[in-house]
């Protein structure tokens, strides 16, 4: 049998790390508060201390505590970003997430024990990519966007010594990771420079004769009749108009949702699972870890004879975007 | 300051590609960018017919660049790769890190605008890797760009897009078989259909976004013809214009005027405007939003 894949959860919070934990999770994600990582938001994240009581907490029941840092530093704030590198080292973290060539060639230099992982901002999608990282950089691990084919995934990982890390549930980024300027098109601020994609500054609601409407710096990106669920106004989930129809022409809003597939991912030999969602609250964390904490394990132990349980699909389709999952990319007929 | 035309992000059928090209050989560009750099199921022209091209064009003066795919996910992505990186003859942009590994440290190569290139550190060391060229990235500004330009090696050249609908997302995706209700693996190739993107609005009629397979570009297109005085003073070498379906050589035309101060930037926007599909913008450059357009007060006065 495979290696145990690992669970990797979000820790948008302190108390939603220590959540994880409890719950689960082998390894928890986090950002410092600022714009070094691509969950940039207000109220989100840790400061030095939180940070500190985080890996405190973590490695105590000997879990892991990995460091976003994933955002691209530009010329005026490079030293935000080294000092971030120099204190995820300090802080005995067991791995950074960077995407920024630049920047890991600093903490390969200087801290030559810190674990590099290569975030899904850095846009690797093939095997040529990755192994890029490796060669420059020695990075361990790398989290592939959601764009490629399980067959795809499988084809890579044959090709690579690195790790592969895959998402599994959350929210999902129909654009490839660290490739999309829509958000800074629209508002002046993106994910690559900024760490936020369609920021909630940039939002305005208002109720109409047409309906309630969202926008975003100004832009229409939804209008809802009475009886609609609303949903946040992430640019690419919008309806607009393309030759006279009407739809989510980019993205409906779903989640991402690959629980069925665990029996393959486990099979080929994926080293870890990642859990999306440091904006959500502890008590999602909470829910989702635990589903997947149980089927992970059930998954191991049953093999073969694993079937995923229709509670576990219940609970994950109430935490998921409008009640809608999808398999996304890896299953090759979404369109 | 030299003047280049960026791949053509657009399919059309083969013989209009060629022909635009044969337009191109004749028109006032330095530098002319081949290939296909969005969709691996756009093969009408074949890897031999850029190479055709570029002959053509170098014959006709032009340096050539084969720009390779920005989205490589399949084994047959990465042949085409490794076929575009082999060629002893012309230079390679690279639009992957994958295509810079396969580059490095054995010839000089583009480092293209999707690598996200964004500080002097990481310029430094893909110019270290054989860079000598690289492509700022759509959504960077002039104020992010200056500590930049002021650290980079001597001999790196600085290349700008100045023009054309800005290319700001790629996707597993294909938007326009979606429109179509298709699959992206049974697209029939629908591409084909909108030379120059599929138009977006928001539900209020105001144009957004263009549709282009599995890319995302601005409705607007990107137009720094205003900014050229402040891209010369930033020691930028090099113009991209993106080519579109229409007037591109027009547009290269009045650009190399005002590179040349042949004419104002003032009066050349101003004749522009026919040949633009939308309004357009260059909030990027000013650290704006990429869809704002900032008035330029030199212009006004010019």
């Amino acid at each position: 049998m495979p290696p145990k894949i690992e669970l990797v959860c979000p820790a948008g919070s302190l108390p939603a790390l220590k959540t994880a934990v409890d719950n689960g999770a082998d390894c928890v994600y986090m950002g410092f508060r600022d714009d070094t990582n691509a969950r940039n938001f207000t109220g989100l994240n840790f400061d030095l201390a939180n940070a500190k009581e985080g890996v405190r907490y973590a490695h105590a029941k000997g879990r892991k505590v990995l460091l976003a840092l994933n955002t691209y530093p530009q010329a005026s704030g490079w030293q935000r970003w080294t000092s971030a590198i120099d204190n995820a080292a300090d802080l005995g973290m067991d791995a950074v997430i960077l995407a920024d060539p630049g920047l890991m060639q600093y903490a390969a230099k200087t801290h030559p024990d810190l674990r590099l992982h290569l975030s899904v901002q850095g846009s690797a999608t093939n095997y040529e990519a990755i192994n890029f990282y490796h060669e420059q950089f020695g990075i361990r691990r790398a989290v592939v966007p959601r764009v490629l084919a399980l067959a795809q995934v499988e084809q890579l990982m044959a090709n690579t010594p690195v790790e592969i890390e895959l998402f599994g549930f959350g929210g999902l980024c129909v654009m490839v990771e660290g490739r999309c300027a829509l958000s800074s098109y629209a508002t002046g601020e993106s994910p690559n420079t900024c760490g936020v994609c369609s920021p909630p500054k940039a939002v305005r609601w208002q109720q109409t004769a047409q309906g309630l409407e969202s926008r975003l710096n100004g832009i229409l990106i939804d209008r809802y009749d009475a009886k609609e669920n609303t949903g946040y106004p992430t640019l690419c989930k919008g309806r607009f108009e393309v030759a006279g129809e009407t739809y989510y022409a980019i993205e409906e809003p779903t989640s991402l949702n690959t629980l069925e597939l665990l029996p393959e991912l486990i099979g080929m030999g994926i080293s870890a699972i990642k859990i999306e969602g440091r904006q959500r609250s502890p008590a999602y964390v909470a829910q989702v870890t635990k589903v997947w904490r149980q089927a992970i394990d059930a998954c191991h132990r049953e093999g073969a004879g694993f079937t995923v349980k229709p509670a576990w699909m219940a609970e994950l389709g109430k935490l998921s975007e409008g009640q809608q999952q999808t398999l996304g990319a890896y299953y090759r007929p979404w369109k | 300051m030299k003047l280049a035309l960026g791949p053509n992000l657009y399919y059309w059928d083969r013989d209009a590609q060629l022909k635009f090209y044969e337009e191109i050989a004749a028109s006032p560009v330095d530098i002319v960018y081949l290939g296909e750099t969005v969709c691996s199921r756009r093969h009408l022209m074949r890897l031999q017919d850029y190479l055709d091209v570029a002959e053509q064009l170098a014959a006709a003066g032009k340096e050539v660049v084969l720009s390779t795919q920005t989205l490589i996910e399949s084994e047959s992505d990465l042949k085409t790769l490794r076929r575009i990186s082999g060629n002893d003859k012309f230079r390679v942009e690279a639009n992957d890190m994958g295509a810079v590994r396969l580059l490095a440290n054995k010839v000089p190569f583009v480092a293209g605008p999707t690598l996200n290139i964004y500080s002097p550190q990481t310029l430094d060391l893909l110019a270290e890797l054989g860079a000598t060229r690289w492509v700022m990235p759509v959504e960077m500004s002039r104020d992010a760009l200056l500590p930049i330009q002021q650290s980079r090696r001597s001999g790196l050249e600085t290349e700008v897009f100045a023009y054309g609908r800005l290319p700001l997302a790629y996707s597993a995706r294909c938007f326009t078989a979606r429109h179509h209700n298709l699959q992206k693996d049974d697209c029939q190739f629908r591409c084909l259909d909108y030379s120059n993107g599929l138009s977006l609005k928001t539900r209020e009629g105001q144009p957004f976004l263009t549709l282009n397979g599995i890319q995302t570009q601005s409705a607007r297109p990107y137009n720094l013809i205003g900014e050229l005085h402040a891209l010369q003073e930033t020691g930028v070498d090099v113009l991209r214009v993106s080519p579109q379906a229409y007037h591109s050589g027009k547009i290269l035309q009045l650009f190399r005027e005002c590179m040349e101060q042949r004419m104002s930037p003032a009066l050349a926007l101003m004749q522009m405007e026919k040949l633009m599909p939308e309004a357009p913008c260059n909030g990027y450059w000013h650290g704006k939003p990429g869809l704002d357009f900032i008035h330029n007060d030199h212009l006004a006065t010019a």
